[in-house]
């Protein structure tokens, strides 16, 4: 009798629901902190950009459209589903990149499974706190209410792989946006082992969509994309952030970038309801009162 | 030649060939022999087709690929809804697709219900784009034949220069083929020197044979266009389908000589099925065969994202479509 030959999954990009390779039949090799290869990541393409997208964009009045109660459900129900695969994530953890001992990624999944819960939380809140009625001179309602600014891009950090990623992804759809991730291009496995998750959890198709690749090819058509609305550029260097941004600028998209307290990602510094507004735009109404 | 001799028991593919080879030798002076109508391989026409919607076509062979697109395109809006203010807000559009780029051709034609033909036709009186109409009981072709032919008349009376027809289904489907095409010819006579487009309905025809004899009913009983569908069943164009009616139309054109055209219409949506049925055309029929006279697109939101990917392509970003027209 031979040996059982091991299955090994094939990491996936993560587009409107569906788990696909890139349109341009690419991949490349990730490999551990020993050197050793632990798969081939899907090799995206600008394509698979204008593909994500639009997948993000048809999504978008749907997931808005949701209840904020509802939306808080599905955030929650994403950790519940991280939490039944904790041996897996922190394994995975533990191996990409650098690598970590085991008991620190076990932290830094329960601390990515906690951020979860943390802005399932804020879903039905922040709009009271970020907004609220305005005091004005004459017989009206002034109110101020924050709204999701559509689609966002979001370039994740490259290390740690795990806790970075959701810091930066669940303040963005917990209040309606939908997002297009570009995944960390030498850590790509774990986020590819979240979006398996999500697509597990209720959240609707095309709200989270991950791309893996290389950077410089595909930043610049998620920047320069007319339907992007906002960006997260927190994973980019500095320079590719700037030229990001410049391509940004011709569409009138907005910029956002991790601050230092923001990048400790273990920290409570790394969560903040401000973080959700940072992809909102306020909009104010004014209304009579009635005699 | 009467019904009762053609619902004889001999196999259907005959029939209609006995009916077409009578016809065309007693309505042409040079009395053609009769065309023939050769099965179709069904398995061969899809896989052929299939292999012609993955030809990748890039850079300035796209910008001409979506140039044309637009030249062939009957703007077409057949709703209930169809107001004369919307018909006129479309055929501005229809002469000058992109207000704010006026080097975009005009489109081929605009394509309305008959009673919003004089609006159409006063607008685009002083363009190079025609007006067509739907026409004989459209989209079903079962009202009274005298009501069908009327209604041709009326439209080409009020300005209509393309008459967009349905083929009688009921007659075709049960057999009555010589039904079938005597009402295409009355609808001949009746547009006069309007053009005479057929609309098959090949998502209800059942099979690409039926296809094909339909497409040769249609073309020796006078059709000038033969067109997929209405866009009002589910089932539309289809590469398969085209493909099929294009080398319906190419075997016509071989043995009679004559050149009819050809209308892919229904859930024609996005630019790469536009270019990928400029590929099936091309390579079918040849080049001669992409032009206005002889090939059209009918279609609604076609038009949208075709100047999406044509200012993509200037551009060099992707596009938004909530920047281009709701219409």
């Amino acid at each position: 009798m031979s040996d059982r030959l091991v299955v090994n999954k094939t990491y996936k990009q993560f587009i409107g629901g569906a788990f696909e390779r890139s349109e341009s039949g690419r991949s490349y090799p990730v490999s551990g902190a020993g050197g050793e290869l632990l798969a081939n990541a899907v090799q995206g393409s600008r394509k698979d950009v204008r593909d994500a997208v639009a997948a993000a964009r048809s999504a978008q009045a749907g997931w808005a459209g949701r209840t904020a109660y509802n939306r808080g459900q599905i955030l929650y129900r994403v950790a519940e589903v991280m939490e039944s695969r904790r041996e897996e994530f922190s394994a995975e953890v533990a191996r990409a990149g650098d690598g970590c001992s085991h008991e620190a990624a076990a932290q830094q999944t329960t601390a990515a499974i906690d951020r979860w819960v943390w802005y399932a939380g804020w879903a039905d809140k922040f709009p009271t706190v970020l907004g609220g009625a305005n005091p004005v001179a004459g017989p009206y309602f002034n109110l101020s209410v924050p709204e999701p600014v559509g689609v966002v891009g979001i370039v994740a950090p490259d290390e740690p792989p795990l806790l970075p990623l959701v810091s930066r992804l669940a303040p963005v759809i917990v209040s309606g946006n939908t997002a297009v991730v570009l995944a960390s291009e030498r850590c790509p496995l774990v986020a590819i082992t979240l979006a398996e998750t999500l697509a597990l959890s209720d959240v609707p198709s095309g709200v989270v969509n991950i791309l893996t690749g290389h950077r410089n090819e595909l930043v610049s058509p998620l920047a320069g994309h007319v339907a992007v609305d906002s960006l997260d550029l927190t994973g980019c260097d500095a320079e590719s952030a700037a030229d990001a941004a410049r391509q940004a600028a011709a569409t009138i998209t907005r910029v956002v970038s991790a601050s230092a307290a923001e990048r400790q990602w273990a920290d409570e510094s790394a969560q903040s309801p401000y973080l959700i507004d940072a992809f909102c735009e306020t909009k104010t109404v004014w209304h009579t009162k009635g005699r | 030649m009467t019904d009762d001799l053609l619902s004889n028991c001999r196999p259907i593919l005959g029939r209609v060939t006995d009916l077409l080879a009578v016809q065309t030798s007693a309505g042409s002076a040079d009395a053609v022999a009769g065309v023939r109508i050769t099965p179709v391989d069904a398995v061969g026409l899809e896989q052929r087709a299939a292999s012609l919607c993955t030809r990748s076509i890039k850079t300035s062979s796209k910008a001409a690929a979506l140039d044309l697109a637009i030249r062939v395109m009957d703007l077409t809006t057949l709703e209930g809804a169809d107001t004369p203010e919307r018909v006129q807000a479309l055929c501005t559009r229809a002469r000058h697709p992109d207000a704010a780029d006026w080097s975009v051709p005009s489109v081929a034609a605009m394509c309305v219900y008959p009673e919003l033909v004089p609006v159409a036709a006063k607008e685009l009186a002083d363009s190079p784009v025609a007006v067509a109409s739907v026409a004989g009981g459209f989209p079903a072709g079962l009202a009274p034949l005298d009501t069908r032919l009327a209604e041709i008349a009326w439209a080409v009376a009020a300005g209509a220069d393309e008459v967009d027809i349905v083929l009688n289904r009921s007659a075709f489907l049960s057999g009555r083929y010589q039904k079938a095409y005597d009402e295409i010819a009355a609808a001949k006579q009746a547009c006069g020197s309007a053009h005479l487009k057929v609309i098959l309905e090949t998502g209800e025809l059942g099979s690409y044979d039926q296809i094909r004899q339909a497409s040769m009913l249609a073309m020796v009983a006078g059709a000038d266009f033969i067109k997929t569908s209405t866009g009002k069943i589910g089932t539309s164009a289809t590469p398969a389908v085209a493909l099929c009616m294009a080398e319906a139309i190419r075997d016509m054109a071989e043995q009679t000589g004559r050149a009819v055209g050809l209308k892919l219409a229904g859930g024609i949506r996005t630019a790469k099925q536009a270019w990928h049925y400029l590929v099936i055309v091309g390579e079918t029929l040849g080049s001669g065969w992409l032009t206005p006279e002889r090939f059209r697109l009918g279609a609604s939101s076609l038009l949208n994202d075709v100047l999406m990917q044509r200012a993509k392509l200037l551009d060099g970003r992707y596009q938004r479509r909530e920047d281009f027209s709701v219409d």
